[in-house]
């Protein structure tokens, strides 16, 4: 089975717990700058948005590389190896989504690698904004709210899932 | 490890910056942000000195939790000589800025002197430059934060600074950060613009280390856990915002209202929690959009709201249709009850436009109700407020208010005096609701005596998180004691204000003690920092830090006699409500604290005292 972060922005409060233990794991320290997964607030709509690499199954970074050296492991994760990476930021306009980027104090670059099966980010959240999930159903919480208002909204009482706007 | 070990020092008279070491030896005696900044303040200024002049100095400073993992350890303060109160301040703060300083890699920021012409200052790193802030000067805090992003092309940078308000010396101005969020009282704002200085923006793109990151992440990930579980922290707040308050205190007859005539206010439903989030009838929209959280907070209570375009307040303003920080309790209660006015969406602008131009909404609106029983006695006109017709219960009154006080203008010049000096000056000073010139915020000493004592010695005048006996006395945390009795309440606000002492030095947020105690917050602090660090060791530094800040303001001339509340508290019986028929038991719960707090009974430390916290 393979898994995904699954985030979902109405839930998320802009804390940055994930940000910080994203860093921890990785640099051993709270540093947010250094944090591969960003959550970005969109204040004027009163949204914070919790944004990171989703593991493109066809990775655009991963094609790009000159040096070969993006890999990806049996789930599906696509890993920088420090020790081939030449620094040479060619994936970081390749990416659509901006999601991996150079790290100036190491010259190589950084993306989020799911922490080989248990993201830190995920373990942190305290509104459970960010979930680690089986990719195949990670919509389904989402399809049960839409479908409780199609299909049982009476006798439940459901309302449209989007309820913060 | 937690702290950067480096402070900033920046003397705007000479135009220079410098880096210095943090004093480590009182580091540990005083553990950090209000601690250890008021340590640093008290060390280097003259307690006499005019908190408006170059003389006086201006800390900004996070704790050794600022910029970790620790739930809500986002918190920085601003340590100064306050002009609203001239005696020592401390406003905290939370939102995003602290923890960017921290990760700029400074413990302190001290300003010193006056620059020539306005300012702004820069720390990107560890470079900090003092810049020209002719361009922002006149402008709103809203305007030199989009500027200064703009300016420097960094949408990452954070700004902490002054509107208009705090350029104008309004004597409760405000310093505030990230938009909405704010170093609130005792007019540190006004001391930042008499310094010419109109904001901070900081930059950071180092980390924070920890002693013990193992302990840590345990002691922090099990405070998460104790925060997730009460239900105060867990889901009052972050459902609510501190608003849960609003119905609760206005039944227990202690919701001042119309200059704390009154106890209880008739339209506390209209401007409650549970109103923000009901859908309008004009455009089936609730005022609140969501909840907030600062840097690092696991519990969120910040509001953000949207106002109803169609309001009188915005419908011709486009730039107010947007969502912004929306009502506390405290704010609501200001505004809102003490004002008699309970129109939720006017009660918002008015909150926006605090946040916009930086005023403290509490002394604001303390000061608006203060002049409305004037005007309503006849002694303030029409003439003098500049046409206003100063009613209690009118929306349209407080807003002209607001714009007038948030840009110094009109009638506006006279509000900003705050409500100590505005009703001296009328010849009725007994009709300000305050202590040591600073207001009294949103619950009644005759309705809850334990609060009453705490405003009384509150050491940077009226105040309710000095000593916020609110917990016990209503929520029964950490246990129950009676609201309408004195018994015991000396005690009470001596332990709460220590141990508050203790967590305003920490960078958390004093909200985490509505489930945490020091048993909970002392193990995150030891593994963040050297120095053994015990609940005990805490609750002792508490007690130091309130002797240093009561030494200040003893040798700034105040005296036992300032350890007072008004007449309205002490002689005027509360009119409805569980406590129908009590006035203040301050004279009893008084001496028995000086007493408590091993002081003389003109309240000044003994010489046993002061050695024993080796003051």
């Amino acid at each position: 089975m393979l898994k995904a972060l699954v985030i979902d922005p109405g839930k998320c409060t802009g804390c940055k717990q994930c940000e910080m233990a994203c860093s921890y794991e990785n640099e051993l320290e709270f540093n947010v700058s250094k944090s591969r997964i960003r959550v970005f607030d969109f204040h004027e709509q009163g949204k914070m948005v919790p944004y990171t690499c989703t593991q493109c199954a066809e990775a655009w970074c991963q094609q790009a590389c000159p040096v070969n050296a993006i890999t990806t492991d049996a789930m599906g994760v696509k890993n920088v190896n420090d020790n081939i990476c030449v620094g040479c930021k060619v994936c970081t306009i390749a990416c659509p989504f901006g999601t991996i980027n150079y790290n100036a104090s190491t010259g190589k670059v950084i993306k989020c690698d799911l922490c080989q099966g248990s993201p830190a980010c995920a373990e942190a959240c305290p509104t459970a904004a960010i979930t680690y999930q089986d990719v195949e159903q990670a919509g389904f919480d989402k399809m049960k709210q839409w479908a409780a208002l199609a299909g049982a909204g009476e006798q439940t009482g459901a309302k449209a899932p989007v309820a913060k706007h | 490890m937690g702290w950067t070990g480096k402070i900033l020092r920046i003397d705007l008279t000479n135009r220079t910056v410098k880096s210095e070491a943090t004093n480590k030896e009182w580091a540990q005696q005083y553990l950090g942000q209000r601690g250890l900044a008021t340590k640093y303040l008290v060390e280097e200024i003259d307690a006499k000195v005019d908190p408006l002049s170059p003389e006086n100095k201006l800390i900004f400073a996070t704790g050794p939790l600022t910029g970790t993992a620790a739930s809500t350890g986002g918190r920085y303060s601003v340590i100064t000589k306050g002009p609203l109160t001239n005696a020592i301040a401390c406003s905290n703060s939370g939102g995003y800025w602290g923890a960017e300083l921290k990760f700029a890699g400074w413990d302190m920021v001290i300003l010193e002197g006056k620059a020539s012409s306005p300012v702004y200052i820069t720390i990107f790193d560890d470079k900090a430059e003092i810049r020209d802030g002719g361009d922002i000067w006149g402008t709103s805090v809203w305007h030199t934060d989009e500027w200064i992003k703009k300016r420097h092309q960094d949408p990452m940078i954070h700004v902490s600074g002054i509107g208009i308000a705090g350029e104008k010396q309004v004597l409760y101005s405000a310093i505030v950060n990230d938009l909405h969020r704010a170093a609130g009282r005792s007019g540190v704002g006004a001391v930042m613009g008499s310094k010419n200085v109109k904001a901070i923006a900081v930059r950071g793109t180092g980390g924070t280390k920890v002693r013990d990151g193992k302990a840590f992440l345990a002691a922090t990930a099990a405070g998460k856990k104790v925060l997730q579980g009460n239900g105060v922290t867990g889901q009052g707040l972050p459902t609510y915002g501190t608003q849960v308050l609003m119905n609760v205190i206005n039944e227990a007859g202690a919701m001042p209202t119309r200059n704390s005539r009154d106890v209880q206010f008739e339209g506390a439903h209209d401007i409650s929690a549970e109103a923000m989030a009901t859908p309008r009838k004009t455009d089936g929209k609730p005022n609140l959009l969501t909840n907030q959280a600062c840097f690092g907070c696991t519990i969120a209570c910040g509001r953000i709201s949207k106002i109803d375009e169609t309001h009188f307040t915005i419908k011709n303003k486009p730039e107010y249709w947007k969502a912004s920080g929306g009502l506390e309790y405290e704010a609501a209660w200001a505004l809102g009850s003490n004002t008699g006015v309970k129109d939720l969406e006017a009660l918002t602008y008015v909150n926006f436009i605090c946040n916009e131009q930086g005023l403290d909404p509490i002394s604001f609106g303390a000061t608006v109700s203060a002049a409305m029983e004037l005007y309503e006695l006849g002694i303030l006109t029409k003439d003098m407020t500049g046409g206003i017709d100063l009613k209690f219960g009118s929306a349209e009154a407080l807003v002209q208010c607001v714009e007038l006080t948030g840009k110094g203008e009109g009638f506006g010049k006279e509000l900003g005096l705050g409500s100590a000096r505005l009703t001296a000056k009328h010849g009725r000073p007994e009709l300000s609701m305050a202590s040591k010139g600073q207001e009294f915020p949103a619950y009644d000493g005759r309705g809850i005596q334990g609060i009453g004592l705490a405003y009384a010695t509150s050491n940077r005048g009226g105040c309710h998180l000095r000593g916020y006996t609110i917990s016990s006395e209503i929520f029964g945390i950490p246990e129950k004691t009676d609201p309408l009795s004195t018994v015991g309440k000396a005690g009470l606000v001596k332990a709460f204000q220590d141990a508050t002492a203790a967590v305003d030095s920490s960078g958390l947020c004093v909200f985490t003690t509505f489930a945490w105690t020091l048993n909970d917050i002392a193990p995150q602090v030891d593994a963040a920092i050297e120095g053994g660090w015990t609940p005990e060791r805490l609750v002792e530094m508490g007690e130091r830090i309130w002797n240093m800040e009561r030494q200040f303001n003893n040798r700034a001339g105040f005296t036992a006699k300032d350890d007072s509340l008004p007449p309205r508290f002490l002689k005027e019986a509360a009119k409805t409500g569980p406590a129908k028929g009590l006035v203040s038991g301050l004279d009893t719960m008084l001496p028995e604290y000086y007493a408590l707090r091993g002081w003389t009974k003109d309240g000044v430390p003994t010489n046993e005292t002061i050695s024993r916290l080796g003051l």
